[in-house]
């Protein structure tokens, strides 16, 4: 039954949402503006990039920050498709959006595991 | 000099008559102290008597004047003509409803949907009366009262898009309706309106759009009571699956 | 003779109204925010990778094409976090007895707390 597990993923998307509005702001400007435009000074050369997230803790944030938003994005975006008049399989439409999510989320942990 | 006047665009469909609706402008006096319902029960008494449409108390109580008023779901006794002149009125039954006649919707989906919730105090077992009333501090008391405020004029259902694209959606009213049962310390029918809640096309079909609460004139806030009977049921959810021994 | 008649609804709704457009914006900014943390796991895979990949994927985000991206994401990521703070009241009901704390504490608490955090990434990032 599909509707009982709407909770769960109600949470994801609720954790989730919760930690773009914090910390994508910050995290776009840094690591898609301040490096790209060349503002960062030493901060992102390799081996200091390589040194800060190779710590315990700012791998956890990464994973956070990475597999919690993939979830809010499934979830909007599921609803949203079914707003623009998506009426039938509507079941695939959540098992795709949640699914690539789950996806994102393992190869997260993938990459993260491996520093 | 001549009176000024205003225009009130109002749709009109007769079922056995019209294959498709159609809008029928009509001139008349413009008063600065009349609301829209004022205007169309002028149209009815001096220029056409086959307008329907409903009303009753003419005060913001009654629920029933509910119109689509130059778009937005009001009720046509709160909506000031000074609000719109010099510009024309449109005037549409309530969206999201089928049209029975004019501006006439049907109600029976609302009223349907309104039983579901079971919206009254259920008791497991209920006192005797002997036993007296039972009693609430004004904190119980202000726990659920801004969601005992609606009149059922279902302009919550007209602001919301989730309801236009999927009839089936539980709709504002009444799940911000059994929330005020739900929040009431009195009441001990949760469960039970739960199946209903959290079943395919309860809360979960609701995506904040948060029209429903900018279109309250109760100020019930509908849109809240659904995040709030959202975040309570997710939290029930992780007890029965963390904690399957933790009863029910 | 036809029975009730039903308005139809057009798949351009949302394009009707403001109200219903900033919701639909709303919606979609979730997906430059997932872009983003896409291109941001690329990024930790070729750091992972060795200095070379590193380098040219930093090449890469230098683009103007991807600079500008991350401009517009900026901007949604922005717009969701103004959003998601003004709606968290509605969630979140706290009570201090029959007096239900305002919205606009609850809020602000938010914002307080998105402006600790980002100056605490800004310099755990940039200090070095």
């Amino acid at each position: 039954m599909a509707g009982t597990r709407e909770p769960f993923w109600w949470s994801l998307f609720a954790a989730g949402g919760a930690v773009a509005a914090l910390l994508a702001p910050v995290q776009i400007a840094l690591t898609g503006i301040v490096v790209a435009r060349g503002w960062a000074g030493q901060s992102f050369t390799y081996d200091r990039a390589l040194a800060l997230v190779s710590h315990p803790l700012s791998r956890l944030y990464l994973f956070v920050l990475i597999s919690l938003p993939l979830f809010h994005w499934a979830h909007r975006f599921r609803f949203t498709l079914i707003d623009l008049g998506f009426k039938w399989g509507r079941a695939l439409v959540a098992g795709v959006c949640y699914g690539a999510a789950v996806a994102g989320t393992i190869l997260a942990a993938l990459v993260l595991i491996r520093f | 000099m001549t009176d000024p006047t205003i225009t009130l665009e109002i749709f009109r469909y007769h079922p056995e008559q019209d294959e498709t609706p159609s809008f029928r402008r009509y001139e008349i006096p413009y008063r600065e102290d009349w609301v829209v319902l004022d205007a169309i029960n002028y149209i009815k008494d001096h220029i056409d008597g086959t307008l329907a449409y409903r009303w009753s108390c003419r005060m913001g109580v009654c629920g029933s004047c509910g119109m689509m008023i130059n778009g937005t779901p009001r009720l046509s006794c709160a909506a000031f003509l000074r609000e719109y002149y010099p510009n024309p009125v449109r005037v549409e039954p309530l969206a999201n409803f089928p049209v029975e006649r004019d501006l006439v919707i049907a109600l029976d989906d609302f009223m349907h949907k309104l039983r579901e919730v079971n919206p009254w105090l259920i008791r497991a077992q209920e006192r005797p009366l002997s036993d007296g009333e039972y009693r609430q501090t004004p904190d119980e008391v202000a726990a659920y009262k801004q969601y005992s405020m609606c009149i059922n004029c279902m302009l919550c259902y007209a602001a919301c898009p989730v309801y236009a694209l999927e009839p089936r959606f539980l709709g504002p009213a009444a799940i911000a309706l059994a929330q005020r049962y739900n929040l009431d310390s009195r009441d001990q029918g949760r469960s039970q309106r739960q199946a209903v809640l959290s079943s395919e096309d309860g809360i979960w079909d609701c995506t904040l759009v948060g029209e429903c609460t900018v279109a309250c004139p109760e100020h019930v806030d509908p849109a809240g009571a659904i995040q709030r009977a959202k975040l309570a049921s997710t939290i029930n959810w992780y007890k029965r699956v963390l904690m399957p021994w933790g009863g029910r | 003779m036809t029975g009730p008649y039903r308005r139809p609804v057009p798949s351009t709704w949302w394009l009707h109204n403001r109200a219903y457009f900033l919701f639909m914006l709303r919606e979609l900014t979730s997906v430059f925010i997932a872009a983003y943390v896409i291109l941001l796991l690329i990024l930790l895979y070729r750091l992972n990778a060795g200095r070379d990949a590193y380098e040219s994927y930093l090449r890469f985000l230098g683009a103007p094409g991807m600079v500008i991206f991350h401009v517009i994401a900026l901007a949604a990521a922005l717009f969701h976090t103004v959003t998601w703070f003004n709606l968290t009241p509605k969630v979140l009901v706290v009570r201090v007895g029959a007096r239900r704390v305002p919205a606009p504490i609850i809020a602000g608490v938010n914002y307080a707390a998105w402006v600790v955090l980002s100056a605490l990434v800004a310099w755990i990032v940039l200090r070095g």
